[in-house]
């Protein structure tokens, strides 16, 4: 191969392109297959997510390297966002099937789109470069504004879609702006460069806090962080329950691998300029998402705001701005992936979306109630549970760090999560079933997923040793 | 298998296999459930034969690995003060389940499910000598007291059981916070960070750092004992519970707060808690007061009996504020025995309840000539509570006053002002329910104690005695962990 194009390059590359090649085999084979047969289309999707498994492994064997004279870093940081990535597209997809034919729009696009928005977040975890991290979120985001309008007869799913579409364009423009910005500074899109020039200038210099101010705004925007988080309920609620939980995990957390990119690697030397910013964001995001969970009568909203708050605590990890903050943040993303999709699974079986909905659930069907608590315990925090290790470990890391204000409120609002969280648990298990019996949108894929995720739920928070070799390996090395 | 483990795996291995037992065959989840915490008893009572009471240290210690990134170990041990709470509990388990007999119709395997988690927590704080493995059971006993008392309670359930859950898990984040800055500062001083309690009793605190962390603890012990004005989530929760509920919340729940002092918070920041001590012994001596003034007024009985738990463990608290031998080994004392008194005076009241639905005392009026025997039982039950000499109450609570008396008299005089209004407001309730003549003719059908309400009551009857009479062996297992917390605040 020419030097355009090198053997590592394409290495470094191949597991997008195993993404995007099968994404677009689903769309092509889509028409060949009939409506009760879409089903096979998982035989695509878990094949291709399972080639682009086996090759992020043989990255990390010779991981860290660099590939397009910088502009992909395959390093640990990035894989471990891309397994994180992989493990959610994989629960997604076998959990969507039953719940898309029941609303009858089981379209095979759905798993194309599902694929490409990983696609897209590969590139957000690896890239360090502004075109190419650029390129990368639209991917994603793109596939995401499909996906939150994907059941067309609904009118609630189309406002969602189109609200998310028209803020998240917004934030992209205002993010693109900052990228803009940051080139200005350095004449170069890459974050090395980038690194050296703002490096070398005040961290208070007017243009580096323009570029801060904006960047941030924009990643804030996809992380769902107050005051940028308006967009989320509405899409959220409006969007299929599984797009929802799709949304929360996968978007998420991409959005969070740049954050964590830009604002650790060239953006690091002008903390003293945007760790104010994030800490008030931090705070803003726990005390809107929180509070607001409290009032919600449909529970998807409800999930919508305390995933606001969860964008607050992992915020704080960040501010901690020690090793113990990373590995906070690495081991919150990691139970934040199972429970939250593991919470949303439930509320797909139970095929309701108000909270009034889950009444009487447990009598009914106690082996989707309980995992239902194990995920609720560990959304809150509390232990024995994956969630309580993720908080456990942000608070070390304010505490070392003398954060000890920073630590009590994000304390403080663990009572306040658990209080609206057991509002769920509480029409679950306290209150009598309502009459109407509804269609439970359970199949095979959605069971295991619901024994998966709630497996490493709780038996991370029992017994957590591997799973925190396993995030502090993936991170230190 | 070690001997603590074992206790602590029966009833979570009863749990999982009662899971399997089909919800229907209601007898069999029963007679499952009661008989995996009778053998829990069984295993436990031989502990107060093998223990040695001249060893200072912890004993049976089992440890095993169990998060060595972080420094936590599943380790287990018990001393004179953890043993004898771990006896109650093993005591109370049993007789809560075996109370539950007939009152529990309703998802009846669910209910034993979360007597079993509940027995597995309990035992699992008392046991355990490692913070981490401390906070876990902690929190995982609010699982199923939630539902126990939000599936299973009185009407007002709903309101009452997240009540109890906020209050109690408001107070362990900060605990958390406590423990998370505690270790950090063990990191700091020791070898490796850890979460052994033994290691971090080497830790020497400047007494800002101690200042600090010992209110953070105190937040989280004292919302669980509760002090005053921490205690507005007891009522609640122990009127609306059923029966197993508000006795095992009382016998042993609360103790987890005291315990917490005991085991934690003196020994660990002595100078911090020395400072506090005035605090204590006035909020101590207003949660007595108080309680029992507020029992006074109450119109229905299980409120009563509520309220008279936050003047008892008032008595509880000051013992520990006193931070002498008497006090503390009084304070222990009276753990126990407020367990002991307040599950009887909670299952007499639920026994009554099964019978008549009603708990407003002015229901009720000459019981005693309708159920003779519950009346003794019930006349046996509130002088143990009233602190009769010869009966339980009397030696933990005058022991107690001993330790309050040598800091300061003024406390100590209002103490013996507690004693008096608890005594009235105990006896007063007497007088209403099983005195005088029975006015309500509802309450003439009334059928005395059955034989399974017998074997409730009288192994804590007998306890109540045996205490009251010769409470010798009992400071002698608590002489040396009260001697050793003692010594650290001469430093």
């Amino acid at each position: 191969m020419s030097h355009f194009y090198t053997d590592v390059d394409h290495f470094a590359l191949l597991p997008a392109i195993l993404l995007a090649l099968f994404g677009c085999a689903i769309f092509l084979f889509d028409f060949l297959l009939g409506e009760r047969s879409r089903r096979w289309q998982l035989t695509l999707v878990l094949p291709g997510l399972a080639l682009t498994g086996w090759h992020l492994w043989k990255q990390g064997q010779i991981a860290p390297f660099t590939a397009f004279h910088g502009a992909l870093t395959i390093d640990a940081f990035g894989l471990f966002f891309n397994w994180l990535f992989l493990l959610t597209a994989a629960l997604i997809a076998v959990i969507s099937y039953r719940y898309l034919e029941i609303e009858d729009e089981h379209q095979g696009e759905y798993y194309g789109l599902v694929l490409m928005a990983q696609t897209g977040a590969y590139f957000m975890a690896v890239g360090t470069e502004l075109i190419t991290i650029f390129v990368g979120l639209e991917t994603m985001s793109l596939s995401f504004y499909v996906l939150v309008g994907f059941l067309r007869r609904s009118r609630r799913s189309n406002e969602a879609a189109l609200k998310y579409l028209i803020l998240g364009a917004f934030s992209s423009g205002i993010l693109a702006y900052g990228f803009s910005i940051l080139y200005g500074i350095a004449g170069s899109t890459y974050l090395t460069d980038i690194a050296v020039a703002v490096a070398a200038r005040p961290a208070f210099d007017p243009l580096t806090v323009l570029a801060i101010l904006t960047v941030s705004a924009g990643i804030l925007f996809k992380i769902s962080a107050a005051p940028f988080h308006m967009w989320a309920p509405d899409a959220y609620e409006g969007a299929p329950t599984a797009v929802t939980a799709y949304l929360a995990v996968g978007s998420k957390i991409a959005s969070l691998a740049l954050l964590l990119r830009l604002f650790l690697g060239p953006l690091g030397s002008a903390r003293e300029a945007w760790e104010p910013l994030l800490v008030l964001a931090a705070i803003a995001s726990l005390t809107v998402g929180n509070l607001a969970a409290v009032t919600q009568t449909n529970a998807k909203r409800l999930l919508a705001y305390s995933s606001i708050a969860h964008a607050g605590y992992l915020l704080l990890g960040l501010v901690a701005g020690n090793a113990t903050g990373l590995q906070g943040i690495a081991i919150y993303t990691g139970a934040y992936v199972f429970m939250t999709i593991g919470a949303f699974l439930v509320l797909m079986a139970v095929h309701g979306e108000e909270i009034e909905d889950l009444n009487g659930f447990a009598r009914r069907h106690p082996v989707y109630a309980v995992p239902m608590v194990v995920f609720l315990l560990s959304l809150a925090g509390l232990p024995p549970t994956a969630g309580f290790l993720g908080k456990y470990y942000i608070f070390l890391a304010l505490i070392e760090s003398g954060r000890y204000v920073l630590a009590l409120i994000g304390a403080a609002y663990v009572a306040v999560a658990l209080f609206y969280y057991f509002r769920l648990v509480r029409s679950m298990f306290l209150l009598p079933a309502i009459e109407v019996e509804r269609p439970k949108a359970s199949s095979l894929g959605l069971r295991v997923a619901l024994g998966a995720t709630g497996l490493i739920t709780l038996g991370a928070g029992i017994y957590p040793e591997p799973f925190l070799q396993l995030a502090m390996r993936s991170l230190l090395k | 298998m070690p001997w603590l483990t074992a206790l602590l795996a029966l009833p979570f291995f009863g749990l999982i296999v009662l899971l399997a037992i089909p919800g229907q065959a209601r007898n069999l989840v029963r007679l499952w459930a009661n008989a995996v915490l009778l053998a829990g008893l069984g295993l436990a009572l031989p502990l107060w034969q093998a223990f040695d009471r001249s060893a200072g240290s912890y004993q049976f210690v089992d440890r095993m690995p169990w998060i060595p990134t972080l420094g936590a170990q599943f380790l287990l041990g018990v001393d004179g003060i953890s043993l004898l709470l771990v006896l109650l509990t093993s005591l109370l388990g049993p007789i809560a389940a075996l109370a539950s007999w007939n009152a529990i119709e309703d998802r009846t395997k669910e209910f034993y499910a979360m007597l079993l988690l509940l027995q597995f927590g309990m035992l699992g704080l008392f046991l355990s000598l490692d913070l981490l493995l401390f906070f876990v059971f902690f929190e995982v006993v609010l699982v199923p007291m939630y539902f126990l008392i939000g599936i299973w309670g009185g009407e007002r359930r709903l309101y009452a059981a997240i009540k109890f859950f906020l209050y109690t898990l408001a107070g362990s984040v900060v605990l958390l916070l406590g423990i998370i800055a505690l270790y950090w500062q063990g990191g700091l001083q020791l070898a490796q960070p850890t979460f052994e309690i033994a290691e971090l009793l080497k830790l020497r605190m400047p007494l800002d750092v101690q200042r600090w962390l010992f209110w953070a603890f105190f937040v989280g012990f004292a919302i669980k004992v509760p002090m005053v004005p921490f205690h507005t989530w007891l009522p609640d929760a122990h009127t609306e519970a059923p029966t197993a509920g508000s006795v095992l919340l009382a016998g042993v729940l609360l103790k987890m707060g005291t315990y917490g002092f005991v085991r934690l918070s003196l020994p660990l920041f002595p100078e911090a808690a020395q400072e506090a001590a005035p605090i204590l012994a006035v909020l101590s001596i207003v949660a007595i007061l108080y309680g029992a003034l507020i029992s006074l007024m109450q119109q229905d009985w299980k409120r009563l009996v509520a309220y008279s738990s936050v003047s008892h463990m008032g008595f509880c608290t000051l013992g520990l504020a006193a931070m002498n031998s008497n006090g503390i080994a009084g304070s222990v004392l009276q753990q126990v025995n407020h367990g002991i008194s307040t599950s009887l005076l909670f299952l007499l009241v639920g026994f009554i309840y099964e019978r008549r639905h009603t708990r407003q005392i002015a229901d009720f009026g000459g019981l005693a000539v309708v159920m003779p025997r519950f009346a003794f039982v019930f006349a046996v039950a509130v002088f143990s509570s009233a602190g009769l000499p010869l009966l339980n109450g009397f030696i933990g609570e005058f022991t107690i006053l001993q330790g309050a008396f040598i800091v300061s008299r003024t406390w100590a005089a209002f103490a013996v002002f507690g004693i008096v209004l608890g005594a009235a407001y105990l006896l007063w309730l007497y007088q209403r329910t099983m005195l005088g003549d029975l006015r309500n003719e509802a309450n003439r059908g009334l059928a005395d104690l059955s034989p399974r309400e017998w074997a409730t009551v009288l192994p804590l009857l007998a306890l109540a005695l045996a205490i009251g009479v010769y409470p010798k062996p009992w400071f002698a297992v608590l002489e040396r962990p009260v001697l050793e917390i003692v010594g650290r605040f001469g430093r």
